[in-house]
């Protein structure tokens, strides 16, 4: 059975429709990759997931997530398996972040809700979790986010999403408000603590090149729709869709520009 | 981009809030001397409340610092026992006034949407009445006193904060930190406890003082017509009415209540200015 089964997914703003009939699961271990354009429906995706859409939305369709089907379902039954089952990473951590209250006690919450964790093993746990995103110096258990590095920030809002160790990590678009070097860093902190944990991954971007970094499987989404999916190597190597060919090859165009000395870096930006 | 207009708010800041705290002292100061005057009144007073050795319509003198009111009681006296009274209004009132605000506008921002619908209507009706003819309309059924005063205040003040509540829970609530920290399985009330509180808490306080200015002038008003605590309770808005037959011979009598509420309302106000950017860590631990 399949951590995450979504099959003919519809979401709705009225009249709008945002997301159309998306069908695609995640295997426990296995790293999706959800890819397309703003506005294409990823996000709204994402949340329909854990069944946080706003009350504006409405969504049919089927999600079951661990079985327990989400459509429809009361947050008194969804809330055991948001934490423990599914954890969600936004895109930009000073949003995600309450700003008064301190690092620390976000991270500890989860763990203390589900894990039944309280007093000395709570602080624990709260401390080995702020080094597992690479943040060792106590110090930052006490700070409030604005105090904080935007790639800081992102470190904690992992070390928050992933407090009350979920099975499924959905990561959306969580480097696209970094500096490029600060997203690397990331990206190599998610990697290692999805192996570590054995978690699946959802893997939410409209960047080509950082989703088949990321992930094993790809679906690409348009206009609501998942207009195609398949393994990276299927993806990259003959796409289908017309969106998807436009994809691999400005992604194409932006590597052969950077391997191409100099006068290339122009012709790349050209063909984007 | 964005860090230049940061670096441009960092270097504006501190000149800023060396101006709220210069505000923030001036209004301590004179609501202190307002709360000292209180809480001396406690302990001790020049004359009994009562005592009418002083002579009509005194000057002021050593024996009588502001002079006597034309019953002969110390006017000094009956201004301290005022500032009690005063306090006691304003604290009494806005605490009510927060308990009850902060409930009906947390109800209204959490609630279906008719519910909410119907509350905001009621809270703007409410609001439309000034707070002096709700505050004449329970003192009506409940009689002249005191407490009847502070529930009166209270109550029409409620409405304004519940509002201000609700327009400030809504805020919050659509900011992603909501979302995210609903993603990891908080329940409504740790919502609202640990994140839609603290979160609204700076404004929220700082509205609550204003408020206590607006309690302190609406008491005196209602006093003044004579519909706030009944005689003996030396109120500041009663001396006023009591000293308006007399402002051209003893102008003292009316001016010293005066000033004492103009210091109070002044001080409560200026603390509530100076008070916003130290209640707010955000820009209390910048830099």
């Amino acid at each position: 059975m399949s951590l995450l089964d979504v099959s003919g997914l519809t979401v709705s703003a009225g009249r709008q429709v945002l997301v159309d009939d998306v069908s695609f699961a995640i295997s426990a271990g296995e790293r999706v990759g959800v890819i397309g354009e703003s506005g294409s429906g990823k996000s709204v995706t994402s949340l329909a997931v854990t069944g946080l859409l706003a009350d504006a939305l409405s969504a049919s369709g089927s999600v079951l997530l661990h079985g327990t089907q989400v459509i429809g379902a009361p947050d008194r039954e969804l809330r055991p398996l948001r934490g423990p089952v599914a954890g969600i990473l936004f895109q930009e951590p000073l949003t995600a972040l309450d700003p008064l209250m301190r690092v620390g006690r976000q991270v500890a919450e989860p763990m203390r809700r589900h894990l039944g964790l309280r007093g000395t093993a709570l602080q624990d746990a709260v401390r080995s979790a702020l080094v597992d995103v690479s943040l060792p110096d106590p110090r930052f258990a006490g700070a409030f986010p604005h105090e904080l590095s935007g790639g800081q920030r992102q470190r904690v809002a992992t070390a928050v999403a992933l407090a009350a160790r979920p099975r499924l990590l959905i990561a959306d678009e969580p480097t696209t408000a970094l500096d490029v070097t600060v997203q690397d860093e990331i990206l190599t902190l998610l990697d290692r603590l999805v192996s570590e944990r054995d978690m699946a991954l959802m893997f939410i971007s409209h960047d080509l090149a950082v989703v088949s970094r990321m992930t094993d499987r790809i679906v690409v989404m348009r206009s609501g729709r998942a207009v195609e999916q398949g393994t990276v190597g299927q993806i990259v190597g003959e796409p289908h869709d017309p969106y998807t060919a436009a994809l691999v090859a400005s992604a194409r165009a932006l590597d052969s520009a950077l391997d191409a000395p100099a006068s290339g870096a122009s012709d790349g930006e050209a063909s984007r | 981009m964005s860090a230049v207009v940061e670096q441009q708010i960092e270097d504006a800041a501190p000149r800023r809030r060396g101006g709220r705290r210069s505000t923030l002292v001036l209004g301590l100061s004179l609501t202190g001397l307002i709360v000292l005057l209180a809480i001396v009144s406690l302990i001790w007073l020049p004359y009994p409340p009562s005592d009418i050795s002083g002579g009509r319509l005194e000057a002021p003198s050593a024996a009588h610092l502001l002079g006597t009111d034309k019953l002969g009681r110390d006017l000094f006296t009956q201004l301290m026992i005022g500032a009690r009274i005063a306090l006691l209004v304003g604290i009494g009132s806005v605490a009510l006034a927060a308990v009850l605000g902060v409930l009906i506008g947390l109800i209204a921002a959490f609630a279906r949407p008719w519910v909410d619908d119907s509350l905001s209507a009621t809270l703007d009706v409410v609001i439309a009445f000034p707070v002096l003819l709700l505050a004449m309309l329970v003192v009506a059924v409940q009689g002249a006193s005191l407490w009847s005063a502070i529930l009166a205040i209270g109550l029409a003040m409620s409405a304004v904060v519940a509002r201000l509540t609700r327009i400030l829970a809504r805020r919050v609530l659509q900011e992603q930190f909501i979302t995210a920290a609903r993603t990891s399985g908080t329940r409504w009330h740790g919502i609202v406890l640990f994140h839609v509180l603290p979160n609204i808490a700076p404004t929220l306080g700082v509205n609550l003082a204003l408020q206590f200015g607006a309690a302190v002038l609406a008491e005196a008003s209602l006093s003044y017509l004579g519909l706030g605590a009944p005689p003996p309770n030396a109120s500041w808005g009663r001396l006023l009415q009591e000293a308006q037959g007399t402002v051209l011979t003893a102008p003292v009598g009316a001016i010293a209540p005066g000033v004492a509420l103009v210091t109070l309302v002044l001080g409560v106000n200026f603390v509530a200015d100076g008070l916003r950017d130290f209640i707010d860590p955000t820009r209390r631990r910048q830099r």
